[in-house]
């Protein structure tokens, strides 16, 4: 503990010195957070401690700023600052959060991953009236917890501009991890056109924004690797779903300047560390779209917690995040510079940062990874071989062997899952038949996954051609398990569909609006949530308010998070310990999907 | 009259509005007065212009339209349709269709069409014009072809059905080849109108654009027309071609 303070104020020393001369030179010093020049620590003017609370004074406006050379007035700032500046807490204290609004706009402020009673949560219209201009919102909560977090807007699309920052939770119990120095490495997408004309154009121009279109080329490319019959039977799969395997991220590298701690590549963001030093990096994925995939070419980073809840260290050279995930990682740096490097899932552009002995230094950027595009798995119908010219629906797969065997007809009540037994099976929901209602969830779904499977232990599509370790959920394993070892007494299941010719999405083909009420869990009861994505994208769902037991496969040491991305034709289950009165957002936190309509209030009855 | 088409507007976006609003499923702890957490069915519009070119076949020049406009919601759309052509050196043309309709989102790629339309001719020589009530689909079809498709019925109760089908090929990320086929079938013999009984005349062109942004393509192509059986014999009397073969330069342009 000591031994950390002391590395810390050594290095805001230094930290402080190198981001003089830094400022002089660039000028961006107003626009950099305190944390992104170092100072993880709590000694700022917005930040006092009375009464064993810690009381924050936030102001959100309107900030004209330089984004890597040009200059925008939209920035939403906090306290001046984009990223808006770091939150530090201190668990088992109370924090209070008194945020002004000085914008002509009403806001919001949404504490995302901490739980808290649901009035605090911050998202306009499900536990508040929003903050309107001009006014003052206290937010008032215990801090139960300790980790990495974030936060940020729930209105409209003020989170594209800038209205996010990071969240530390600093545990009551020092962690049983150690390190002498950390940062926060907050990954964000920028753009310079207002976000509403953003979704504007996703919504009359499907494509919009994606250049990685497959081409007449492309085909031919095919034919060369596999032959014509299975070039052929390939195009003719996507071709009959009119789905295109080229579809990974809805807005890309074409619209978007990716950010490190609000830094482009260009401005090069720095953390400095010592020689020997071991070093905690905390990853928030505060991006409206973007998938990333960070890596730190050469240097093996120790995962440690995921979404702020602690992990069993596991050793890995990549690890994909999922927009509002987090991941802290532990890392040894072996040479005086090493590049943070993080690609968008569709390798249409990256931010790099470096990690440096000092200030100016910098290392290779590796050249992104080759453009591809998603297999089979994606429609949801089973692992298929293509080369074998299989056709459609024909299942060979693992899932359908194991359907046959329950022997049961589509009318499987989902009370007869096998429940908490899990380090048998794989996962619970593993082979079950899957139902999508009557009309398979109508026009807002353009497809449906026959036969979803479990994707854990599949880093994702990107990962081709890659010969080194990448993350995967199946890896995650929480330290000691979680309090409530009840199995789940109830499932309930929601599927993640869409439609992106008219750029709809929902759960189970149904828009936000088109629902006629919330979807109910019964405080005090543990449930299993299953989810199914029957879309072509990835979607990190995020629960408010309770966690969700991802069932991994890990048995009682399944990791617990706040947001879970699935793969297309993915299905996976969480367990939930519903302990939390009250009404609660549940939705896909891509911004756009979200404000599409793939939102749900979960009312705690 | 762009007056009432806006009071009309008004009145059904409120309407629709509203009752999205009282269907909302906000929590049960959400009080009447808050926003809602998202506005997922907003309305939004578009204007296309697919194709805006001149055809050239020998020394015969004309200028040519196809257009759609659009303005609703996801499911339900007020859906706009022309397409015209105008002789350059006679300046005389027709309006082959002004179609106003009502488009519902019926599956997930289809849209069924109902409303009514206006043909007619302008130019030097006497005018004419019918009407017609259209019902039809628009959609993407499998393999990604846009499909437009419409059975009408004239005023004079002359019935007749047509298909319009494009298809992309994509060469780079802008350069696109767009093949595109369409074709008329007449349930009747309308002399005046130069139609006849039978498949009228089979359309087929090829169009190589640059997209310059999604929304602005230049593009270049040639387009052929033959008319088939009754039509053909018709045209033949009236001493008009039965076969054009064009080059095309255009431009398709949205916003």
């Amino acid at each position: 503990m000591s031994q950390k303070d002391v590395g810390r104020g050594f290095s805001r020393r230094r930290l402080i010195q190198g981001t003089a001369a830094m400022g002089l030179l660039v000028g961006f010093d107003s626009i950099m957070p305190a944390f992104a020049r170092g100072r993880l620590d709590n000694s700022n003017v917005y930040h006092t401690v009375r009464d064993g609370a810690d009381i924050y004074d936030m102001t959100i406006a309107r900030t004209p700023l330089t984004i890597g050379s040009r200059v925008s007035s939209q920035p939403i700032t906090i306290n001046g600052t984009l990223p808006a500046p770091l939150v530090r807490l201190k668990q088992g204290r109370e924090a209070i959060m008194r945020v002004t609004n000085r914008m002509d706009e009403p806001t919001s402020i949404h504490w995302h991953g901490v739980l808290l009673p649901f009035q605090m949560d911050g998202v306009p219209g499900v536990s508040f009236p929003g903050i309107k201009p001009g006014e003052t919102f206290e937010y008032r909560f215990p801090v139960k917890q300790h980790g990495t977090y974030w936060y940020h807007s729930h209105s409209g699309f003020q989170e594209q501009l800038g209205h996010y920052g990071p969240i530390i939770i600093d545990p009551v119990e020092p962690e049983p991890v150690a390190y002498d120095r950390e940062y926060v490495v907050v990954l964000s997408d920028w753009t310079f056109d207002a976000p509403g004309d953003v979704f504007r154009n996703l919504k009359v121009a499907e494509g919009y924004y994606n250049y990685n279109q497959r081409t007449v080329g492309d085909f031919f490319k095919d034919v060369e690797n596999m032959g014509w019959g299975a070039a052929w039977s390939k195009a003719d799969m996507w071709g009959k779903m009119r789905m295109s395997p080229r579809d990974i991220l809805d807005v890309t590298g074409s619209e978007y300047t990716y950010l490190m701690n609000g830094s482009p590549s260009a401005t090069n963001w720095t953390g400095l560390f010592r020689p020997g030093e071991k070093i905690r990096l905390r990853f928030i994925n505060a991006s409206a779209m973007t998938f990333f995939d960070v890596r730190i070419p050469g240097l093996p980073m120790t995962v440690i917690s995921a979404d702020g809840q602690p992990v069993r260290p596991v050793e890995t050279d990549e690890f994909r995040i999922g927009v509002a995930e987090t991941y802290d990682v532990i890392v040894e740096p072996t040479d005086i510079a090493h590049t943070v490097f993080a690609q968008s899932q569709d390798r249409s552009g990256f931010v790099r940062g470096t990690l440096a002995s000092r200030q100016g230094l910098e290392a290779p950027v590796p050249p992104m990874y080759p453009r591809t595009e998603r297999g089979m798995a994606a429609m949801g119908m089973g692992a298929m071989d293509m080369k074998g010219g299989m056709k459609m629906g024909s299942g060979m797969d693992t899932a359908h062997g194991q359907m046959k065997m329950n022997g049961h007809g589509a009318k499987m009540t989902k009370m007869d899952a096998p429940s908490d037994k899990v380090s048998l099976s794989a996962v619970p929901t593993a082979g079950l038949p899957i139902s999508h209602g009557p009309d398979n969830h109508g026009p807002g779904a353009a497809m449906v996954a026959s036969k979803p499977q479990s994707r854990l232990d599949d880093p994702g599509v990107g990962f081709e051609t890659v010969d080194h370790r990448v993350l995967t959920y199946a890896q995650l394993q929480s330290i000691d398990g979680w309090p409530d070892k009840r199995p789940a007494e109830r499932d309930v299941e929601l599927h993640l569909t869409g439609n992106m010719e008219r750029y709809m999405w929902s759960f189970d083909g149904k828009k936000f609006s088109e629902v006629d009420g919330p979807v109910k869990f019964y405080h005090g009861e543990r449930l299993r949530l299953i989810l199914v994505n029957d879309s072509m994208m990835d979607h990190p769902i995020h629960l408010h308010g309770m966690w969700m037991e991802l069932e991994t496969g890990a048995g009682e040491y399944r990791p617990r998070k706040h947001t879970i991305s699935l793969k297309p034709g993915e299905r996976v289950s969480a367990l939930i310990t519903v302990d939390a009165p009250g009404d609660w957002a549940f939705h896909c936190h891509l911004l756009y999907h979200m404000e599409a309509g793939m939102f749900r209030v979960v009312s705690v009855v | 009259m762009m007056n009432r088409i806006k009071r009309v507007t008004g009145i059904s976006l409120f309407t629709l509005i509203a009752g999205g609003a009282s269907a909302a499923g906000t929590g049960v702890q959400a009080e009447p007065d808050w926003t809602l957490p998202v506005h997922d069915d907003e309305v939004f519009g578009q204007v296309l212009f697919d194709r805006l070119e001149y055809q050239r076949d020998g020394n015969d020049e004309i200028a040519l339209w196809d257009a759609q406009a659009w303005l609703g919601k996801d499911r339900k759309r007020l859906w706009i349709e022309t397409e015209g052509e105008t002789d350059l050196s006679t300046e005389s043309g027709e309006i082959e269709n002004f179609d106003v309709q009502y488009s519902y989102r019926l599956d997930a790629f289809w849209d069924i069409q109902t409303g009514l339309g206006a043909q007619s001719t302008f130019g030097p020589s006497p005018n004419e014009e019918r009407y017609s009530a259209i019902i039809g689909l628009q959609g993407l079809a499998p393999y990604w072809f846009e499909v437009d498709t419409n059975l009408r019925v004239t005023d004079d109760g002359d019935v007749s059905y047509d298909l319009e089908a494009e298809y992309d090929w994509l060469l780079t990320q802008r350069l696109v080849l767009q093949g595109r086929g369409e074709t008329l079938v007449a349930f009747s013999d309308v002399e005046e109108w130069g139609v006849g009984t039978g498949i009228n005349n089979i359309g087929l062109g090829l169009r190589l654009r640059y997209q310059f942004s999604r929304e602005f393509a230049p593009y270049i192509g040639v387009s052929y027309t033959r008319y088939l059986g009754n039509t053909k014999d018709l045209r033949e009397r009236e001493g008009e071609d039965i076969e054009s073969s064009s080059f095309v330069a255009g431009v398709r342009w949205w916003f």
